[in-house]
């Protein structure tokens, strides 16, 4: 049994330590590329939204080097991803390969299904598991506060692109990191590292970016939207974590993670659950809008119905906060150029109305 | 607003087409005035396409039309949200939301009677639930609330009936082949928004079979072969009466109506298509946008129905 996943950001690292330590033999897909991109859609159904299609490339890729067991997330419903495996399952046997499925379905499971199915997976004994788990938490909560960090270095550095740089040593070197020390001590050496770049003096736009959780995470299908915002001079802030994920959907949402309340701040624009993250999207919005973001970038998938109920709200909660919200959908078919073109006139845009209510500021005393 | 008599909005589009018999009942027993808008036309569909986002789905903007055009016309508008209508199933995200997307189009926004609509837990409970907080909204409760409950589910299923013997299929010529055509109801029903598909068919001389003319248990035993259960309640009528066409020697092909841009169906939609394929049962699929011309419509369709005649007498 060789065991792949898909790929979501750097969600690889943890899945690998977990996967690693239940003993099994693990083919990470080789990381997305306009090719994973390609080998998707060309298989995928069109109107299919683009996560499905993507994975689909990791499937195909990690095939290549011999995976025949995918370990994937589902769900009952009410959104498409409870049906991802169905669907994709179907893909791959009408190419004729035969890959064994095991789903995890959230949130109608229970941790003691989690655990059943890591049982079937897992080939050590239980101990072993249970490190690998609390290992694969550990790094998933190094990485996020590191990104966390980059996020506030980018618009600052003298020299861009050194914090990435930093960023990426380290997550190579938590990806081969394999006790807690190792983990802590990488962390606190990029730390300092990142601690000892040159910035600029000033004091850049903060813009939020809330949405479907895979296109926020995945930089293949955002074209490093994060990293052109940077370099723009843009803070950027997000509420999604690959451990806000792995919390939602592998432990049910047992770890108490701040900031994450949609059902106090999304109303009254939107009032229920409206599967994936449109609740969150929306709420988040809102909760950015009030704690000081100058914008805020909401993105989706094209197609994606959540994100569309969240989109058709969001002019409701421009108008009340003030803040501007800009949706922008991705698909195969995104060109860098026009999303470049976009981000500009959108950072332009809240420059200038911040400015203008600095002045005004200025004159009201 | 106890007393008052109430002119009540209800939208002639989305689960009109399932619900409509219901919620009229019930609510003139109570003694409101309802005002159903009129059959979708070229100005709601305009009005409805100007007031969503682009990226919505074609029947959600057409939804928005119909609430636009009711919205100057009466006190408040009946939206429900319609999380689930069954056990451990739902509709669409977008149903979810449905109210407060249209308290930001809408502009004035009339009062929006939304409460929401969710029997995946307790199906009978959640009714009860369901029916209580509509009423209380509009000032009733006690045993009026029931008795109008008891005249709704009477029309309802008689509508329900009488939709199932409703069939399209008195041939139109001598020997005609059979067409099972699939698809959610506000396209199947909508004759504006989903182009008169199934009576287009019919006079191309096919005899016509719709999911309605299947019962639940039908559906529901077509659905046992799929690899896991389907938990959109449109999605497993869907793919119900696509199995059930599929294994009947007596249907020759079938159509599936679809909205560009409906999540469900893009997944419903490619399960079908492979099974029907696999089993070489002939399968159209026709995505229905905003810029789908009659012309080129008629032409496929006419297409897929020679070929079957075709196919049926070699
Ligand atoms: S949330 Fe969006 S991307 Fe995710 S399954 Fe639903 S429609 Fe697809
Ligand atoms: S089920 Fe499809 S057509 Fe119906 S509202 Fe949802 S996305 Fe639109």
């Amino acid at each position: 049994m060789k065991v792949t996943f898909p790929h979501m950001g750097n969600l690889w690292i943890v899945l690998k330590t977990l996967f690693t330590h239940l003993g099994l033999d693990v083919v990470v897909p080789p990381p997305c590329t306009k090719r994973t991109m390609e080998l998707g859609v060309r298989y995928a159904p069109e109107s299919a939204c683009l996560p499905l299609k993507v994975n689909l490339g990791n499937f195909l890729e990690a095939r290549e080097l011999g995976a025949d067991t995918i370990v994937m997330a589902g769900g009952v419903g009410p959104c498409r991803i409870g049906y991802y495996a169905a669907v994709q399952h179907e893909i791959l046997k009408d190419l004729g390969y035969e890959f064994d499925m095991v789903v995890f379905e959230p949130p109608d499971v229970h941790f003691s299904e989690v655990w059943d199915k890591i049982k079937y997976l897992n080939r050590r004994p239980w101990q072993e598991g249970v490190r690998g788990v609390i290992l694969a938490w550990q790094k998933a909560c190094a990485i996020d506060a590191l990104e966390q960090q980059l996020h506030r270095l980018r618009p600052l550095e003298e020299k861009p692109g050194q914090a990435d740089l930093i960023f990426r040593k380290a997550l190579e070197k938590i990806d081969e990191a394999n006790d807690r020390r190792s983990i802590k001590r990488v962390y606190k050496e990029a730390e300092s590292e990142l601690n000892n770049i040159h910035r600029r003096s000033i004091n850049p736009l903060r813009i939020a970016i809330v949405g479907e959780i895979y296109t926020v995470l995945e930089p293949l299908v955002n074209l490093d939207m994060e990293k052109r915002l940077g370099r723009l001079g843009v803070e950027v802030v997000r509420g999604l974590f690959i451990s806000r994920w792995i919390n939602d959907n592998l432990f049910k949402g047992i770890m108490p993670l701040p900031n994450h309340h949609p059902e106090k701040t999304a109303p009254p624009y939107l009032n229920h659950f409206v599967g994936g993250h449109g609740w969150d999207s929306v709420g988040d919005a809102v909760a950015f809008s009030r704690s000081g973001c100058d914008g805020v970038i909401q993105l989706a998938p094209l197609t994606c119905m959540p994100e569309i109920v969240a989109h058709s709200v969001m002019p409701s909660v421009q108008q009340d906060t003030g803040v501007p919200i800009m949706t922008i959908y991705l698909d195969e078919q995104t060109g860098e150029a026009g999303l470049q073109t976009r981000l500009e006139a959108f950072v332009d845009m809240i420059g200038r109305q911040k400015n203008n209510s600095l002045n005004k500021g200025i004159i009201n005393i | 607003m106890e007393g008052k008599k109430w002119r009540l909005g209800v939208p002639r589009a989305l689960f009109y087409y399932y619900y409509g018999s219901w919620w009229k009942a019930f609510f003139e027993d109570l003694g409101l005035e309802v005002l159903v808008s009129p059959p979708t036309s070229k100005e709601i569909l305009d009005m409805g396409v100007s007031l969503a986002v682009v990226e919505a789905c074609l029947p959600v903007k057409v939804y928005y039309g119909h609430a636009a055009w009711l919205s100057e016309r009466v006190d408040a508008l009946f939206v429900p949200r319609l999380v689930s209508v069954e056990r451990k199933s739902f509709i669409c995200p977008k149903l979810m939301g449905l109210p407060d997307m249209l308290r930001t189009a809408l502009k004035p926004c009339p009062k929006i009677i939304d409460s929401t609509i969710n029997l995946s837990r307790n199906p009978q409970k959640g009714l009860e639930t369901a029916v209580r907080s509509v009423a209380r909204t509009l000032g009733f409760s006690g045993s009026k609330v029931l008795k109008a409950k008891e005249k709704a589910e009477k029309c309802y299923k008689a509508w329900l009936a009488k939709q199932r013997e409703d069939k399209l299929t008195a041939g139109t010529t001598e020997n005609p082949i059979n067409i099972g055509i699939v698809g959610h109801g506000y396209l199947l029903y909508d004759r504006y928004l989903g182009m008169d598909i199934p009576h287009k068919v019919q006079k191309l001389g096919s005899r016509v079979y719709l999911p309605e003319n299947l019962t639940d248990d039908e559906v529901e035993e077509a659905c046992r072969v799929l690899p896991k259960r389907l938990y959109w309640t449109l999605g497993q009528k869907t793919m119900g009466a696509v199995l059930n066409f599929m294994e009947r020697d007596d249907i020759d092909g079938i159509i599936h109506l679809t909205a560009f841009g409906c999540g469900p169906d893009s997944m419903v939609g490619e399960l079908a298509e492979r099974y029907a394929r696999r089993c070489g049962k002939p399968f159209l699929l026709l995505n229905l946008d905003e810029h789908t011309g009659e012309a080129g419509l008629n032409t496929r369709l006419e297409a897929f129905v020679d070929m079957l005649t075709r196919r049926c007498s070699a």
